[in-house]
């Protein structure tokens, strides 16, 4: 036979299992333009749907005159707030415990919100009849400064819920807040910060941005009279928690609802929400019998689908005069826009906010967080990252940088003396999570070598001086980062989005010839599951990756779990798909032992077979064995090879990485151009290290769009003034840096396969390494703290205030 | 961004379509690459019920360079501009400046001629062709005219063209050789307009400035050419005095407003540098 002449390294290659840089298999299809996405569906006799949204960011809605657009031929329908009472559906519940309207129930709270829903025959009549609905605003008084909202003054925002006290998370300060989320030791942190030899403080403000997906949100909806069965296609992250929620709000029973992500052309949190515009689509299929499909365009993704970040992070930072922090202490005002519709796990209404400490070994800290109103549009979601992840790797990353400068200290070395030691993990943090595992100084040190840190600065020396000497006007900025992230929500025992317990699944079933198919309860938006789930199969149960299909994203066929975001589905239903493979292999153990004719304790797996121990030559290749599962009687065993797994991680992943930036800005036009970015990502085992590569890549591009240009800005009226991708910054090749990517590796100890995630990596510690680069540029002449975006104009204030330009 | 109906006219010839324009008044609106009038259309901020094509017409395509202009036709792209070799002997400064208009797909659709005619101040060629002293042909139903582009620009979005007319060809005189040039771009990223932009030509003879031009882009409602500029270089050897009062001449002429890309203030320092060094750029080349 072949496989007798092959080594176990050919054997093992083969498989293209776990360390292999298989190629993606999406991407014989994407590059071919032959995906399927939700905008892609068409069914016999499908209408569209469009929305009327408010020109104004707070208003009375006095009226919605429908005839104009009704008497349009070829509209079906225009529904409103009215139409959807009667159903309980003009408002709905929020996954962060609050309550959003569908379409503006008296009121509008920020520009963009749906007032009406047109349906009709097609998609440009639809538009033509929003044009034609007669809406009458009675404008308000608007706030978008989080802090204004809080003045005693200030004019109530939600009506809904005014007097009402009591909030989804505790007790409500005003008419405009939220709630209130501490965590740590506040008397502790604050003795410390009264005795320090060493305090630094500033306000951090990481600024209000977009997921912006390439492709928009849409659904959908299609009920069929007959079978009383609703079908719904839609860019969801999270399809099976989109059925359960659609079950619960809509009293359609939930095994009559099949929910189905097709291809998503990129999601990064933006499409882990619920949106108007599938409640709308959903109800007007009701209504209409017919499928009704709703896109939003670009500039209703920008101006109305979730949002992420708005964080204002008051700092204060203490340590001994050598540099050895003592305690950490943060107040945040989080600003939520109109409802707060943040993508959390329910008992943490600020996300994993409370990794803030870092890296770092701070024996006290303390973080409080206020969630605030404001006539901004909802979200606050986790833009490729967990839960607030980024907000707090920004802040400490930000602070350490500020402290370095107070100490005046080199901030490489500052980090270095206050690492989280090796022997320290598991790491209990004083915000309260253990830390699975880390080797930060080794990063550190692989980091600080690879790019020469030490001659970077005597570069940059060389530069000032010369800058000073008139012989130049460009600044020299290196940017550190060592970041520590969380991810993999999560235990259920503290982790759950609306009362369902974040676990995840797998399925898998191997065919009578040795291939197989897996079904999770995931759904790739980009990430390549399945090309990478197929790979942990391959390893753990010794069939090829490419015998192996994977599907996820049809609720009706694959298992329940919670969805793609939060680096999740490595950490979790990676874990579930080893554990399910780890079942097959289990039976598979006893069927080559049957058909060796030894005890089951005499034969051992080895890479694409069980071999008798001792007996190499005598195997059953798991081929033969795939097959004798269907076609032979074993005593004790059910025919078959299938198994489930539902995998409740035991704790989050904690992957980290060492990056440094190196860049050159012009002073006079407040130009900067990157030169070299270093990025060492340590995500625990490797699956995939080219898949790995190319999320390094993507994140880091995303990384430089938010810290050099990308906002969502509202002028004082809340008029959202960065609409479209004129102004929404998205990098091209041209802007995009080239990148070098480097790697250690500290598996998770309580993974099946040491894997932490990397998807998000990126972007968590990318942000501020590019920050900090800006700002070390201007650490000669006095600057401590500005504000992202670092675009031409605010760097070049920055140079101009700083006196650079006299 | 979904337009409102309209109709589609593809004429011929440039008769045919002015007749359309003149049976439809108000409502009709000639199209070239479209990069500006379909996103307006999208926004449903331009209401048009006709949009008559002109890339059926011939006659406003092609490019020739002779007896000491280059002609080019109203249809001709961005991409042609750049490829064009006998305009980039002539005019190399319109391959630069080309080339840092938007991507490649932009260029490939994107014509001079509307670029020039659309009257945005936040376009790129308008203030080139003031520079290099072009004239635009204008064709209506009582024949032909011809217009300077220095005189044709009155407002942002109003020009010297009537509403019945088309422009239909570019006409600009090759300057002398050895003329040094430079257009000189800063924006925030690839397709976006400039927060400033500056078109400078400089002549050199016996190490004195004979001849200049100097236009800035996306600084005012039209593009700023000023005459004092070049008067602050002509005649001098070009020492630092006379590129910093050409600079002051021109920047003071301008009159750009806040938006995105920053405030007055910004753009205004920003114009400055970036003439500095398109003047510097064009008198290195200067020969």
């Amino acid at each position: 036979m072949k496989d007798e002449v092959q080594t176990p390294e050919e054997r093992t290659a083969n498989l293209k299992g776990m360390g292999s840089a298989r190629k993606r298999v999406e991407d014989v299809r994407f590059t071919q333009g032959k995906g399927n996405y939700v905008d892609d569906i068409k069914l016999d006799g499908m209408l569209f749907g469009d929305f009327v949204r408010s020109p104004y960011a707070h208003a009375r809605v006095v009226s919605v005159n429908k005839e104009a657009a009704l008497a349009l031929p070829g509209v079906i329908a225009v529904l409103t707030a009215e139409d959807l009472a009667p159903l309980g559906l003009h408002w709905m519940p929020t996954l962060a415990g609050d309550k959003q309207m569908v379409l503006a129930d008296g009121k509008v709270l920020f520009q963009g919100q749906e007032v009406a829903f047109v349906v009709a025959e097609d998609r440009y009549i639809a538009a033509d009849a929003v044009e034609l609905v007669e809406v009458e605003y009675d404008e308000l008084p608007v706030v978008v400064d989080p802090f204004k909202a809080l003045e005693p003054d200030a004019p109530v925002l939600r009506e809904d819920i005014a007097g009402n006290m009591e909030g989804a998370h505790g007790p409500r300060k005003h008419n405009n807040h939220i709630f209130t989320w501490e965590q740590g030791d506040k008397e502790g942190t604050e003795a410390v910060l009264s005795e320090a030899d060493v305090v630094a403080e500033e306000m951090v403000y990481y600024h209000r941005t977009h997921p912006c997906p390439l492709e928009t949100c849409g659904s959908v909806a299609s009920m069929d009279k007959v079978t009383g069965k609703l079908t719904l296609w839609g860019t969801f992250q999270a399809p099976h928690a989109v059925r359960t929620v659609a079950s619960l709000i809509s009293g359609i029973a939930e095994h009559n609802i099949r929910v189905i992500s097709p291809d998503i052309g990129g999601g990064f949190g933006n499409k882990v929400g619920v949106y108007p515009g599938y409640v709308c689509s959903i109800v007007a299929s009701i209504v209409t019998g017919k499928p009704v499909k709703w896109v939003e365009d670009r500039m209703e993704n920008l101006m109305s689908t979730a949002f992420a970040r708005d964080y204002w992070m008051q700092g204060k930072i203490a340590a001994t005069k050598e540099g050895k922090i003592t305690g950490l202490w943060c107040h945040t005002t989080a600003d939520h826009g109109g409802f707060d519709a943040c993508a959390d796990p329910t008992k943490f209404p600020a996300g994993f906010m409370n990794i803030c400490t870092g890296s770092y070994d701070i024996p006290v800290a303390y973080l409080a967080v206020d969630g605030v109103y404001t006539n901004k549009a909802p979200g606050g979601v986790a833009y490729r990252c967990s839960f607030r992840v980024t907000e707090a790797a920004y802040f400490i990353e930000r602070m350490i940088e500020v402290l370095a400068i107070k100490l005046n200290m080199d901030a490489a070395e500052l980090r270095r003396i206050n690492f989280i030691s090796k022997e320290q993990f598991p790491y209990q943090s004083a915000l309260g999570w253990e830390y699975d595992s880390g080797d930060y100084h080794t990063a550190w040190d692989k980091a600080m070598k690879a790019v020469d840190y030490d001659g970077l600065r005597a570069e940059q020396a060389q530069r000032l001086e010369d800058f000073k000497a008139g012989k130049t006007r460009k600044l020299m900025g290196i940017g550190l980062t060592h970041f520590t992230e969380i991810v993999g929500a999560g235990p259920v025992k503290n982790c759950d989005i609306l009362g369902l317990g974040m676990f995840d699944s797998c399925e898998i079933r191997i065919h009578p010839t040795g291939s197989a198919i897996a079904r999770l309860g995931t759904i790739s938006q980009g990430q390549g599951h399945a090309t990478t789930f197929a790979q942990i199969i391959a390893s753990e149960i010794g069939l090829p990756a490419d015998d192996i299909t994977l599907e996820e994203g049809d609720t009706d066929t694959a298992p329940y779990g919670l969805g793609t975001y939060g680096s999740r589905s490595t950490p979790v239903a990676g874990a579930a798909t080893a554990m399910a493979a780890r079942k097959i292999r289990a039976k598979a153990q006893m069927i080559a032992a049957y058909l060796l004719e030894v005890h089951d304790d005499d034969v051992e797996f080895d890479i694409d077979r069980f071999v008798v121990k001792g007996a190499p030559e005598r195997f059953k290749s798991m081929k033969e064995i795939a097959f004798a599962a269907y076609n032979q009687a074993i005593p004790g065993l059910e025919p078959g090879l299938e198994a489930v797994s539902y995998y409740d991680p035991p704790n989050m992943t904690y992957p980290f990485g060492a990056y440094i930036c190196v860049l050159d800005i012009d002073v006079d036009t407040g130009v900067s151009d990157i030169r070299s970015f270093y990025a060492l990502d340590d995500c625990g085992t490797r699956i995939n290290p080219m898949i790995i590569e190319g999320q390094v890549h993507g994140g880091l591009t995303e990384a430089l769009a938010i810290a050099m240009g990308q906002e969502i800005a509202y002028d004082e009226i809340g008029n959202v003034k960065t609409g479209t991708l004129m102004d929404f910054f998205i990098p091209t090749a041209w802007e995009t840096p080239n990148y070098q990517t480097d790697w250690t590796t500290t598996p998770s100890p309580h993974h099946p396969i040491g894997a932490k995630g990397v998807g998000e990596s990126p972007n968590v510690g990318g942000v501020p390494c590019f920050s900090n680069a800006v700002h070390d540029a201007f650490r000669p002449f006095g600057l401590t703290q500005s504000h992202m975006p670092h675009d031409h104009w605010r760097v070049w204030k920055t140079a101009h205030d700083l006196g650079l330009h006299e | 961004m979904i337009p409102a109906g309209f109709d589609y006219h593809r004429p011929a010839d440039i008769a045919s379509a002015i007749a359309i324009i003149q049976q439809h008044g108000d409502e009709a609106r000639v199209i070239a690459g479209g990069h500006s009038l379909i996103p307006m259309m999208k926004l449903r901020m331009a209401d048009l019920s006709h949009i008559v094509d002109l890339q059926a017409i011939d006659g406003l395509k092609g490019i020739t360079v002779s007896g000491g202009t280059a002609d080019i036709g109203a249809m001709v792209t961005q991409n042609d501009l750049i490829t064009n070799d006998d305009l980039a002997a002539a005019l190399p400064i319109l391959r630069e400046a080309a080339l840092q208009i938007a991507d490649p797909q932009v260029r490939y659709v994107g014509t001079v001629g509307g670029n020039v005619a659309n009257g945005d101040p936040g376009n790129d060629m308008p203030g080139l062709m003031q520079c290099l002293g072009a004239t635009y042909t204008l064709a209506g139903p009582d024949g032909s005219r011809e217009v300077a582009a220095r005189e044709f620009y009155e407002a942002a979005y109003f020009t010297a063209r009537d509403d019945e007319e088309i422009l239909t060809r570019i006409s600009i005189p090759v300057p002398a050789a050895g003329t040094g040039y430079a257009y000189e771009k800063q924006k925030r990223k690839i397709g976006d307009y400039a927060t400033a932009a500056a078109a400078v030509l400089i002549r050199v003879e016996n190490g004195t400035c004979t001849e200049a031009s100097v236009a800035m882009t996306n600084l005012a409602d039209t593009p700023v050419w000023s005459q004092e500029a070049a008067a602050a270089l002509v005649g001098s050897n070009l020492d630092d005095n006379a590129r910093q009062a050409a600079v002051r001449a021109a920047v003071d002429a301008t009159e750009p407003v806040a938006d995105n890309r920053g405030p007055v203030a910004f753009k205004k320092h920003v114009a400055a540098v970036i003439l500095r060094r398109a003047i510097d750029r064009a008198a290195d080349r200067a020969s």
